[in-house]
C-alpha cells in the first residue's frame, strides 16, 4: 500500500499533540485502533441491513466506504452513533469504549460525530448559533443555562467560520443559505464538538465542483488529527481523498484495499455493474 | 437574542406602572370598580399560564392538551387553605368544611394534613403539580413519546383527573368542588382592599413569569430548547440529553401552572373538577396560538385578548362563544400562523 506510511505518521501527531485529550475524555489508542466494529447484525422486520459485518478503522486514518443502495452503509452509522442497536455483535470506541452501553448524546460527548445524508442544521438559528450549540462543551441542563461565551470560545467559533468560508454570513438564519453552505456549516458544527471520530454521510452531495474540491482538501488536512469514515456515491471525489475503500454490499464487507484495487475485483465490478 | 431591547423594557415598566399604582389607586379612590379589578387579576392569572404553555409549546415544541390539570391541581392546594379559613361560619356552623360535613366526616382526611396553614398550601400549589409533571414527563420522554402522541395522551391524563375529581371519596368536595371562601390569612377575602392586593400579587407574579422565561429563552439553554423543537435528532448527535432538557422545561411549566391557579381561586372565589376539562386545556393552546408561539409577551397578550372577548361574548351573545372562538382560532392558523405578534413585527418592518 503506497499510503501506509503516512499513516502511522499521522496517528503519532495525532495523539502526541493531544495526550492529555485523550487521558481526559477516555478514549484509549493504544492499539492504533479508533473503531472497532465486530460480527455486527441488525435485522429490520426479517431484512438483514447489515450481516455480520466487522470493520476497523485506524487512528488518524480517512477511510471511504462505498456500496450500491441498500448495502447498510447509513445503518452501519447508526448503529455506530446509537441510533440502532445491534441485535448481535460489539462496537467499540477506541480499546474500552463499548458503544452499545451508551445513548446518542453520550456517544457525542465520548468524540463521535456525524454528519446526516441530507445536512440538517438549525434552520431557526443564525449561523453563529448553530455553531455556539454544537461546540464542545458542559452539555447538562444546569451548565447551558448559565452559559456564557468566553473569548476564547469566540475565537474558536470565528476561526471555524473561516474555515468553512462563512465568516460573512455569521448573523444569517441558517435555514436561508445555499444548499452547498448548509453542508458546510455541518461541517463546521461536527468540527466544534472537536470529534476524534467524523462521520460523515454524502457530504459533497449537492456541492458545486468547487465547494467539493475545497471539501476534498479540508478532509485531507482533518485525517491524522481525526479520523474520518466518508460513505459518498461521488466516486471522483472518493477517488481524489481515498487511502483505504471498503465496499459493502448486502450488509457485509465484500471488498477494501486502495481504490486501483477494489476498482479491479471482479466481485465489485458485479455488484456495481448488475449481473 | 437580547433580554429586551428599548422598546421592551419601557412596554414592561409601563405595564407595571399600571398594573401596580394606577389601577389600584383609581380602584381605591372610586374611579374604577372592583369587577375590572378582578377580572383583570383573572385574566393575569391565564396569562401566566400562557406564558408557561408557550415555553413547552412555542419553544420546545411540545404541544401539551393538558395544561389545565396542573392549573387546577395548584388552584385545589391553595383552595384547600381558604376553605380553612372559613372556620365555622360555613352553612352548618361546623370547622369542618361544609361539604365533610354533608358527607358525615367526622376527621380530615390525609390530603388536607396541614392545610390550615397557609404556607403548606402555597408550596402544595407548586410541587404537586411539578411533582406530577416530573414523574409524568419522566417516563413520556424517556420513552419518546412525540407529537399528537403526547398531546394525546396529556389530554387522557388530564381527563382521568377530572373523573376522579368528580368523586366525593376523593376528599375535595365532589363535583362542587371549593367555594364561599370568607378570609385569606384572616381577613377579609371579599373586600375591595383584599381584592386590589390579590391583583397586585398576580401583576408582580406575572411580571416574574416574564422575566424568568425570558431569562430562559434568551439562554443558551433556550437556544438549545427550540434546536430539540426544530431537529431533535441533530441535537443528540451534538452530545446533549434532549430528554433532561424537555423534563426541566415542562416540569417549570406546570410549577408556573400552579402557581397561576393558586391566585386564580381567591380572587375567583371556586375551583372545581371542570377546571380540568380538555375544553379547558385546549383553550390554552389557543391563546397562545392566537397571541403568537415562540415569543412569551405575545403569548401572554394572547390570553390578555381570548379572554377579553370571552367577558365580552359571554354577556353580550353568550350563546356565540364558542362559535367566536373557533372562527377566531381558524381564521389565526390560515392567516396568522405567528399569531398577533408576529403580525406586529411584519407591521413595524
Amino acid at each position: 500500500m503506497s499510503t501506509a506510511a503516512t499513516h502511522p505518521a499521522g496517528i503519532t501527531g495525532g495523539a502526541g499533540a493531544s495526550i492529555g485529550h485523550v487521558a481526559k475524555d477516555g478514549l484509549d489508542l493504544t492499539h492504533g485502533v479508533v473503531l472497532y466494529l465486530e460480527a455486527i447484525t441488525v435485522s429490520f422486520d426479517g431484512f438483514r441491513a447489515l450481516n455480520n459485518l466487522s470493520l476497523s478503522i485506524d487512528a488518524g486514518e480517512l477511510r471511504c466506504v462505498i456500496g450500491p443502495n441498500g448495502a447498510g452503509k447509513t445503518t452501519m452509522m447508526d448503529v455506530i452513533t446509537g441510533k440502532t442497536r445491534p441485535d448481535a455483535g460489539t462496537a467499540f470506541f477506541g480499546q474500552t469504549i463499548d458503544l452499545a452501553r451508551l445513548s446518542e448524546a453520550e456517544i457525542a460527548q465520548a468524540g463521535i460525530g456525524r454528519k446526516f445524508q441530507k445536512p440538517t442544521i438549525f434552520e431557526h438559528h443564525t449561523v453563529f448559533e448553530n455553531l455556539e450549540l454544537s461546540m464542545k462543551a458542559d452539555k447538562r441542563v444546569r451548565r447551558t443555562l448559565f452559559a456564557r461565551l468566553s473569548s476564547s470560545e469566540r475565537d474558536s467559533i470565528n476561526e471555524t467560520l473561516n474555515l468553512i468560508r462563512l465568516k460573512d454570513q455569521s448573523d444569517r438564519v441558517a435555514g436561508l443559505l445555499s444548499h452547498g453552505q448548509k453542508q458546510w456549516l455541518e461541517i463546521g458544527m461536527l468540527l466544534m464538538q472537536e470529534p476524534r471520530l467524523l462521520l460523515l454521510d454524502e457530504p459533497v452531495a449537492g456541492m458545486s465542483d468547487e465547494e467539493t474540491e475545497r471539501t476534498a482538501e479540508l478532509f485531507l488536512s482533518l485525517a491524522g488529527k481525526h479520523s474520518l469514515v466518508v460513505v459518498e456515491h461521488d466516486m471522483a471525489f472518493v477517488e481524489k481523498i481515498a487511502r483505504k475503500v471498503t465496499v459493502l454490499h448486502e450488509g457485509s464487507v465484500l471488498a477494501e484495499g486502495d481504490m486501483r484495487t477494489v476498482q479491479a475485483d471482479p466481485r465489485v465490478i458485479e455488484v456495481y455493474l448488475g449481473r | 437574542m437580547r433580554f429586551y431591547g428599548k422598546l421592551g423594557w419601557s412596554a414592561f415598566a409601563g405595564f407595571a406602572a399600571i398594573v401596580l399604582l394606577a389601577l389600584p389607586i383609581l380602584n381605591l379612590n372610586g374611579y374604577v370598580s372592583t369587577f375590572w379589578i378582578t377580572l383583570l387579576g383573572k385574566i393575569m392569572c391565564y396569562a401566566i399560564v400562557a406564558i408557561a404553555m408557550d415555553l413547552i409549546w412555542g419553544y420546545a415544541g411540545i404541544l401539551s392538551l393538558g395544561h389545565g390539570l396542573f392549573f387546577a391541581l395548584g388552584g385545589y392546594a391553595f383552595g384547600m387553605y381558604l376553605m380553612r379559613q372559613i372556620g365555622s361560619d360555613g352553612q352548618y356552623r361546623q370547622p369542618m368544611p361544609d361539604f365533610m360535613v354533608f358527607l358525615d366526616w367526622k376527621e380530615f382526611p390525609w390530603q388536607w394534613w396541614n392545610s390550615d396553614s397557609f404556607l403548606w398550601c402555597a408550596m402544595l400549589a407548586l410541587v404537586v403539580p411539578g411533582l406530577l409533571a416530573y414523574v409524568f414527563g419522566y417516563f413520556a420522554f424517556r420513552s419518546r413519546v412525540k407529537g399528537v402522541y403526547f398531546s394525546i395522551i396529556t389530554q387522557a391524563l388530564t381527563f382521568a383527573a377530572m373523573l376522579l375529581f368528580f368523586r366525593n371519596a376523593t376528599g375535595f368536595g365532589g363535583n362542587n368542588g371549593f367555594t364561599d371562601f370568607r378570609r385569606i390569612l384572616d381577613l377579609p377575602i371579599a373586600t375591595p382592599q383584599a381584592r386590589v392586593v390579590l391583583m397586585a400579587v398576580t401583576g408582580i407574579a406575572l411580571l416574574g413569569t416574564l422575566l424568568l422565561a425570558r431569562w430562559i429563552v434568551t439562554s443558551k439553554f433556550g437556544r438549545v430548547l427550540a434546536a430539540i423543537r426544530d431537529a431533535e435528532t441533530r441535537v443528540m448527535f451534538c452530545g446533549y440529553d434532549t430528554m433532561h432538557y424537555k423534563l426541566f422545561v415542562w416540569t417549570l411549566s406546570a410549577v408556573l401552572c400552579g402557581l397561576a391557579g393558586a391566585l386564580y381561586v381567591p380572587q375567583v372565589g371556586i375551583i372545581n373538577p371542570s377546571e380540568m376539562s380538555p375544553a379547558n386545556s385546549i383553550e390554552i393552546a389557543i391563546w397562545v396560538a392566537v397571541g403568537g408561539r415562540g415569543t412569551l409577551a405575545g403569548a401572554a397578550l394572547g390570553a390578555g385578548i381570548v379572554n377579553g372577548a370571552k367577558s365580552f361574548f359571554t354577556q353580550a351573545f353568550p350563546e356565540y362563544w364558542l362559535f367566536f372562538l373557533g372562527a377566531l382560532f381558524i381564521l389565526v392558523t390560515l392567516f396568522l400562523p405567528q399569531g398577533i405578534a408576529g403580525l406586529l413585527k411584519k407591521v413595524r418592518s
